[in-house]
């Protein structure tokens, strides 16, 4: 099994740790050892915008010198492919990477306030573990699928931060096509759906206007459900909690709304590859477990 | 043709600002409106995202009162449709940062549900917080 | 010069030079300097964390941090005690709580706003790892956090640089509170003297010590018998 530096990011040990468990099975089924960055800190989890902000790109910049010691240290060989699998995680770092790539005296001055770390030299590379999926290819993971999804229908969820901005997301932002090519690829049937990726409020959830959050989960998830679809995938903790757990809300203010199990595309990746031990369905709010045992990919 | 867009010069220092912190070439939005129709927020904005550049282009800091800067989520859908390839989002948070920079708070942790602070990923505060709070 | 002179050095205390005895702490060179402690002083041994200080050495630009009690003056050094840092504290009943991955964010939810600066791994005293224990709160491991402070003597100093306004010491030791009632292992020779005691082991030894007057107890302390333990041995449970 070949070693990758990994950057789990604070959700998946936190409130997700579904996610970051059946992240570890889908990358054991891909063949891939996931190397856990010794001492990583939180991403900021979105991007710092205005020009003269560099405060916000340290904590990014310091992930990626981890990984250089990683290097150094015999952790991984040669490896600088930093895999992530949260969206937001990935958008942030790579973004902060892109920008000292493109800005060397930037990189200079948060070189020089990180006085306690070796210089960052740019060398990593911030992959997201569905672009690494493609590159090793669709028909080589298909052979790992021990228990194909067939006939169940599933909607892709892209966001916002795994496809925007350009440059930075892994897949044409206007139509993408990778978590379906994965959905394909576990014996499952893709479900197009025309709000993929509207943003789903984000860190609107917080506060006062979780009315906003409930009317996008709302709008996503009927049209998933119109369009025939079973239950969501994602890759983004922030979009599968607004998703998944404001249901609640959504229900309570539109009490016609049926409910649709939301879920990480590893729980899926999990439960294909036969390591359903480890696709941890008890951790999503609309348990997706009842839809599973009817199509009989779940005992009892 | 070259459209002509005439700012007083106190006016202008607010553009000249808002370009500097944004890195973004304002003055180049020629109000097509393609922000404003891909915008998910629109219908929940009080100004929408097209008025946001113009305000800015005329120098008029009233835009900073708006609720329309704050709910903007950098989904980055105008980002990549803007013909002129300007980023709305960079641009609504040099606006956003004009007013935690000031040490104004556009919400008050404190007043959030001990039970809901509890239950919410460690994601949704750090990216609400980030936005939100100086 | 006479010889005295030739081992004095200059410190600035609060913007004013005084000529101090070259070799004192921070905190003694500022009594020979003059000034009282009311505040800013306790065990006067690295322990209470009551004398943090912040100080700059002649020539850099570097703003460092120190227990008053545990630093050499050294010449050329401006320096300010800083007694009191009014961190942010919550009121919380350690047994109500039930702990979970959220519960320190529910308690100091600015900590995820830490923006990974490492200015409070580096202004403390204790040489801790303030900002990976923050870290490790934001993801609720009561357990790494418990351990990683574990030696802070809440001075304040970390609070006080802090660019996020987090009260680090104050989040840890919610964290070591839930961790010790609710996560670590049961000591096995706590809970066994613990049940001497319900027992009524020690009821008799107590209500003679109770009956003794003031002057009694003085002699009992004086006479106590301190076990002797050698450098480097333990002691046995």
């Amino acid at each position: 099994m070949k070693k990758f530096p990994y950057y789990p990011g604070c959700t998946l040990k936190q409130a997700a740790t579904h996610f970051g468990e059946s992240a570890i099975a889908s990358a054991k089924a891909a063949d891939i050892e996931l190397v856990e960055i010794p001492r990583w800190n939180c991403c900021g989890a979105v991007s710092s915008l205005t020009s003269d902000d560099l405060m916000h790109h340290v904590a990014p910049i310091r992930n990626l010198v981890r990984v250089q010691e990683m290097n150094q240290e015999g952790l991984v060989d040669n490896e600088y492919d930093l895999i992530v699998f949260c969206s937001m995680c990935f958008n942030v770092l790579k973004r902060s990477n892109e920008r000292v790539r493109e800005d060397p005296e930037m990189l200079k001055t948060i070189n020089q306030f990180m006085d306690t770390e070796q210089d960052y030299e740019a060398k990593v590379n911030v992959v997201h573990f569905l672009e690494t999926l493609k590159e090793i290819g669709w028909n080589k993971i298909e052979r790992q699928v021990k228990k194909p999804l067939k006939g169940l229908k599933i909607s892709a969820y892209y966001g916002c931060t795994l496809l925007r901005p350009r440059g930075i997301g892994i897949d044409d932002p206007e139509a993408p096509t990778i978590m379906d090519d994965f959905i394909r690829a576990m014996g499952a049937e893709p479900v197009s759906n025309p709000y993929k990726s509207l943003c789903c409020g984000s860190y609107h959830t917080v506060g006062d206007n979780k009315e906003l959050v409930a009317d996008r989960t709302y709008k996503i998830v009927n049209a998933a459900r119109e369009n025939g679809a079973e239950m969501i995938i994602t890759s983004c903790p922030l979009c599968a909690y607004n998703l998944d757990n404001r249901q609640k809300e959504t229900k309570e203010k539109y009490p016609e709304f049926k409910q649709m199990p939301v879920i990480y595309f590893t729980q899926i990746m999990a439960l294909a590859t036969g390591m359903e031990d480890r696709a941890g369905f008890n951790g999503n709010y609309i348990d997706s477990r009842p839809l599973l045992r009817e199509h009989g990919f779940l005992e009892g | 043709m070259t459209a002509v867009i005439k700012v007083k010069k106190k006016n202008r220092e607010f553009l000249l600002k808002t370009e500097e912190m944004s890195g973004e070439h304002i003055t180049m939005c020629e109000q097509c409106g393609i922000c404003t129709t891909s915008c998910p927020m629109t219908e929940d904005m009080d100004i929408s995202p097209a008025s946001i550049i113009h305000l800015v282009q005329i120098g008029d800091e009233g835009v900073l009162d708006s609720t329309a800067i704050w709910l903007c989520a950098s989904c980055y859908t105008c980002t990549v449709r803007c013909p002129r390839g300007i980023d709305l989002s960079a641009i609504t948070e040099a606006l956003r940062q004009q007013t935690l920079r000031k040490s104004i708070d556009y919400i008050d942790i404190n007043s959030i549900d001990r039970k809901e602070l509890e239950e919410l990923p460690a994601i949704a505060l750090v990216s609400a917080l980030r936005k939100y709070t100086s | 010069m006479t010889e005295e002179e030739k081992n004095m050095i200059t410190v600035h205390i609060m913007g004013k030079a005084h000529e101090v005895p070259a070799g004192l702490t921070i905190m003694k060179a500022m009594e020979y300097a003059g000034y009282q402690f009311i505040r800013g002083s306790g065990c006067r041994a690295g322990f209470c964390g009551a004398c943090a200080t912040v100080y700059r050495l002649a020539g850099e630009y570097k703003l460092r941090t120190a227990l008053a009690c545990q630093t050499a003056a050294e010449d050329g050094m401006f320096l300010t005690q800083l007694p009191f840092v009014p961190a942010n504290r919550q009121e919380y009943h350690v047994a109500e709580i039930e702990p979970g991955p959220g519960t320190l964010a529910e308690y100091f939810p600015e900590i995820t706003r830490c923006v990974s600066c490492n200015t409070c791994t580096k202004s403390c005293p204790q040489d801790l790892d303030v900002m990976d224990y923050i870290q490790m709160s934001i993801r609720g491991d009561f357990e790494a956090v418990s351990k990683l402070s574990f030696d802070c003597i809440q001075c304040g100093l970390c609070v006080a640089r802090c660019p996020a306004e987090i009260s680090h010491y104050h989040v840890a030791q919610l964290a070591r509170r839930l961790y010790g009632k609710y996560q670590s292992p049961v000591p096995q020779h706590l809970m066994t003297r613990l049940e001497e005691i319900e027992a009524g082991k020690f009821d008799e030894a107590i209500s003679e010590l109770k009956s003794l007057n003031a002057t009694e107890l003085e002699e009992r302390y004086t006479a106590r018998e301190i076990e002797k333990i050698e450098r480097g041995e333990v002691m046995d449970e």
